[in-house]
């Protein structure tokens, strides 16, 4: 392919509160290919496209852009209660000879817009009553109708019926035909490969390579993707997970088709107590939508979750007092209170029923705290001291305090060692270990494979939001796992 | 922002129609029940009651369209009326530029704390509000200081010049809510409002000046509150300090009940009037019945406000 770029990047690194989201990063795009942009949460994807974009400035590192860039976000970002033609003409609506706004010759051109990208709706209704695959396909109509030269496309079918992937990766393919050059940015194998022409893969915002994907392996490029672990816990030895904790008892915990479309698709997952089960998967693959369902925080098209052999009504409230707790991926957004002391976060959980009549007793909270504290080995000055001045592995211990002092029999903990520093990882791991001796049950989300191999009895291996695979404990190694992640090795082995 | 938005539409049209029906089912019960009701004086004094607050409540459904609110607009009209009164004895020009461009410069300043600070339209307008009574009750002595408008001055007679018995400032209302319907369908920057309000990010994110356009809203609202301050003082002669108190709740309730949603990015000028109509037609019957003590019209439009945002929740779900 003749090289003539419409984007390129040079040197570029970007540092948010100290932390390299992007590391002396080359990026190049050339006119009407489509470059797939891949990696796990954090690689530095975003960043890289709101540098592209112009939304964030590099603190090192040049970009010249050669073309108009449109980018189509994950989530919709239209206005829903604004009709479907104000949305694609937002901005530059056609006009009458006394410079108002001409609606009907605005609607004709919508109409007439949409048809090519197969959507007949009323283009006067409000764009919220569209379905979601068409949402997006208004979004893409407005982003090539502005004369865009570039695409960016961030996970644009995440939330799309297998339907609407379809419409959408055929007007993608007519938007390359046209000569526009696309940014796919995806986690989805099928997809990537179906489509793009080129693959960048970003680890830990580096750029970790670059070249022509049709050549590139499946099992390569997600172990590019996850790579980052292996080197980091070779340096640092194994993680701090023990061996095997067993039991052949009945499973305590068991999820039975759970399905919400289009995240997650009739899985099963069972978890014996003093077990602790892994789901692995790639971003997006379902995992702590599973997580989310089991606890009752996903509406569910159908699905049991089974407690003791009992079925527990589908709402977080029910299926705490079933024993259930999570511990969220985002400390920040979904668990701490960074404003209260760690006394108050730990106990918020458990303040019902440290309640009488309403009031609650400080001699048994600081009890509570004081015993988990000390467990947890939280390193706190006081009790009173703020979490918000606690490092991320000591606020990571707070949130598991807050869940243990409920006394739930399985712990659904997602990512619980992200953002934490090394040494804190191995004391959250070995925590994990000691309460799965502890008799309890636990289902351990995590991006890092190694986590997963070390810390797991048995692990799920999510695809798509299907369970792609189950392995046992002689199966758990690399190689069985990026496997299943990307499913079709066979097709691989025998082309190479 | 992912849902299907079938129920806001049905809620759409209820409401706006629900709004319309609801005035003229008003009208005619009362045109039957009170023979004075129909009187062409009773209507041309109801079309003017109603041309101040139409003036107020235009600006407060551009500022509730962008998703804010503004709580300022009554202490500016009874702001805005002292300041025509005053300057009324500079000649004309004064007495009515002088309150747009005070009470404007108030709504500029709401504007640009909440665009450019992020601080709640809220606690902003509330402050505003606070500032502006306190202004007018300062430049008053209290209120104790009424100023006068001289009959015969050319400013009176817009506030009491008629055409064909209808006083002149509801041909200002009725003009500018022309202009105002207009702006807000048929010009980019009307566009600009839905998407503000409708979604904001996403605004952003499609290049809608958001803050531009905020700051725009405050300013129209500031100054169309002054505009009615000016024109009340000139229908009644002088600058009444007390009035104006709760005035920005009932532009509140004339919106809302107009269909506009309190929560942003749908509404229309029509609505507003309409809901301006049904409340003034609501007092003027409880006017017409007479042992009816007249905080009863308080009451009905309080529980009609209330009858709509219950709809509007409702119907959006």
């Amino acid at each position: 392919m003749p090289t003539d770029p419409v984007i390129e990047v040079r040197n570029v690194t970007k540092t948010f509160a100290g932390v390299r989201a992007l590391d002396d990063v080359d990026f190049t795009l050339n006119r009407g290919e489509i470059h797939a942009l891949v990696g796990e949460n954090g690689a530095g994807k975003s960043t890289l496209i709101k540098v592209l974009t112009g939304i964030h400035s590099p603190d090192v590192g040049r970009i010249s852009r050669n073309g108009r860039i449109s980018t189509i976000y994950q989530e919709v970002n239209l206005v829903p209660l604004m009709s479907v033609a104000a949305n694609l003409f937002l901005g530059r609506e056609p006009r009458n000879r006394f410079g108002l706004i001409d609606r009907v010759r605005r609607d004709a051109e919508a109409a007439e817009l949409l048809t090519s990208y197969g959507i007949t709706a009323d283009v006067r209704s409000p764009l919220g009553t569209l379905a979601v695959g068409e949402q997006q396909m208004v979004a893409l109509a407005r982003a090539v109708a502005a004369d865009a030269e570039v695409v960016i496309m961030d996970e644009p079918t995440s939330s799309l019926e297998p339907r609407e992937v379809e419409t959408l990766l055929e007007v993608v393919h007519k938007l390359h035909e046209a000569g526009i050059a696309i940014i796919y940015v995806s986690h989805r194998m099928d997809e990537l490969y179906r489509i793009c022409d080129t693959v960048t893969v970003l680890r830990d915002g580096r750029n970790v390579h670059n070249g022509p994907l049709k050549e590139l392996p499946r099992i390569e490029l997600v172990s590019l993707m996850l790579g980052r672990s292996v080197n980091e816990i070779q340096k640092h030895g194994t993680t701090a997970f023990g061996e095997d904790h067993h039991a052949d008892a009945q499973p305590v915990l068991e999820a039975l088709d759970l399905t919400s479309k289009p995240r997650i698709n009739g899985i099963n997952v069972a978890i014996r107590p003093g077990e602790v089960v892994g789901l692995a998967g790639l971003l997006g693959s379902g995992r702590t939508e599973t997580a989310k369902a089991i606890i009752g925080a996903l509406p569910l098209d159908r699905g049991t979750v089974l407690v003791a052999g009992k079925p527990v009504p589908h709402n977080v409230k029910a299926a705490t007092k079933a024993g259930i707790s999570m511990l969220a991926e985002d400390r920040k957004t979904e668990g701490i209170i960074p404003n209260l002391s760690v006394r108050e976060n730990i106990v918020l959980a458990a303040l019902p029923r440290l309640s009488r009549f309403g009031v609650t007793s400080r001699i048994r909270q600081d009890r509570i705290v004081d015993t988990f504290v000390k467990r947890l080995r939280i390193k706190v000055s006081s009790p009173e001291q703020k979490v918000a001045e606690l490092s991320g592995g000591n606020q990571q211990k707070v949130l598991l305090a807050r869940w243990l002092c409920t006394e739930p029999r399985i712990l659904l903990l997602d990512e619980p060692t992200r953002g934490i520093d090394v040494g804190a990882k191995a004391e959250v791991q070995a925590l994990i270990d000691e309460l799965a001796r502890e008799g309890l049950a636990v289902l351990l989300i995590s991006s890092e494979l190694d986590e997963l191999l070390d810390g797991a009895d048995r692990l799920v291996v999510l695809r798509d939001g299907e369970v792609a695979g189950e392995l046992e404990e002689a199966q758990l190694t690399r190689e069985h796992v990026l496997t299943a992640i990307a499913a079709e090795v066979m097709d691989d082995a025998d082309s190479h | 922002m992912m849902t299907t938005l079938t129920a806001a539409t049905r809620a759409k049209v209820l409401q706006r129609q629900g709004a319309a029906v609801a005035l003229v089912l008003m009208v005619a019960v009362s045109w039957l029940v009170f023979p004075r009701f129909g009187s062409l004086d009773n209507v041309r004094d109801l079309a003017l009651q109603g041309s101040f607050l139409a003036v107020i409540a235009l600006g407060m459904t551009f500022v509730i369209i962008t998703g804010g609110i503004d709580l300022s607009v009554g202490s500016l009209y009874a702001l805005g009326g002292v300041l025509a009164a005053w300057g009324s004895q500079h000649g004309f020009l004064v007495a009515l530029t002088l309150p747009l461009l005070v009470c404007g410069a108030i709504g500029l300043i709401n504007g640009l704390l909440i665009a450019r600070t992020n601080m709640a339209p809220f606690i902003v307008t509330l402050a505003s509000l606070l500032f502006a009574r306190g202004l007018l009750l300062a430049i008053t002595d209290e209120g104790a200081n009424t100023y006068q408008i001289a009959p015969d001055s050319a400013f009176v007679e817009l506030g009491r010049g008629t055409v064909a018995g209808f006083g002149y400032p509801i041909f200002i209302a009725v003009a500018l809510c022309v202009l105002g319907g207009a702006l807000l369908n048929r010009t980019g920057f009307g566009q600009n409002v839905f998407a503000t309000g409708g979604a904001e990010q996403s605004a952003i994110l499609m290049g809608v000046p958001v803050a531009r356009t905020k700051i725009t809203v405050y300013t129209m609202s500031g100054t169309l509150a002054g505009l009615a301050g000016a024109l009340t003082a000139a229908y009644l002669q002088s600058g009444v300090t007390v009035i104006g108190v709760g005035t920005e709740l009932d532009a509140i309730a004339v919106v809302v009940i107009g269909g506009t949603l309190l929560t942003g990015g749908m509404g229309t000028v029509l609505g507003t009037v309409i809901g301006v109509g049904l409340i003034k037609v609501i007092q003027n019957v409880i006017n017409q019945i007479g042992t009816l003590d007249s905080n009863y019209q308080s009451v009905v439009s309080g529980v009609f406000l209330l009858v709509v945002v219950v709809l509007q929740r409702i119907l959006r779900r």
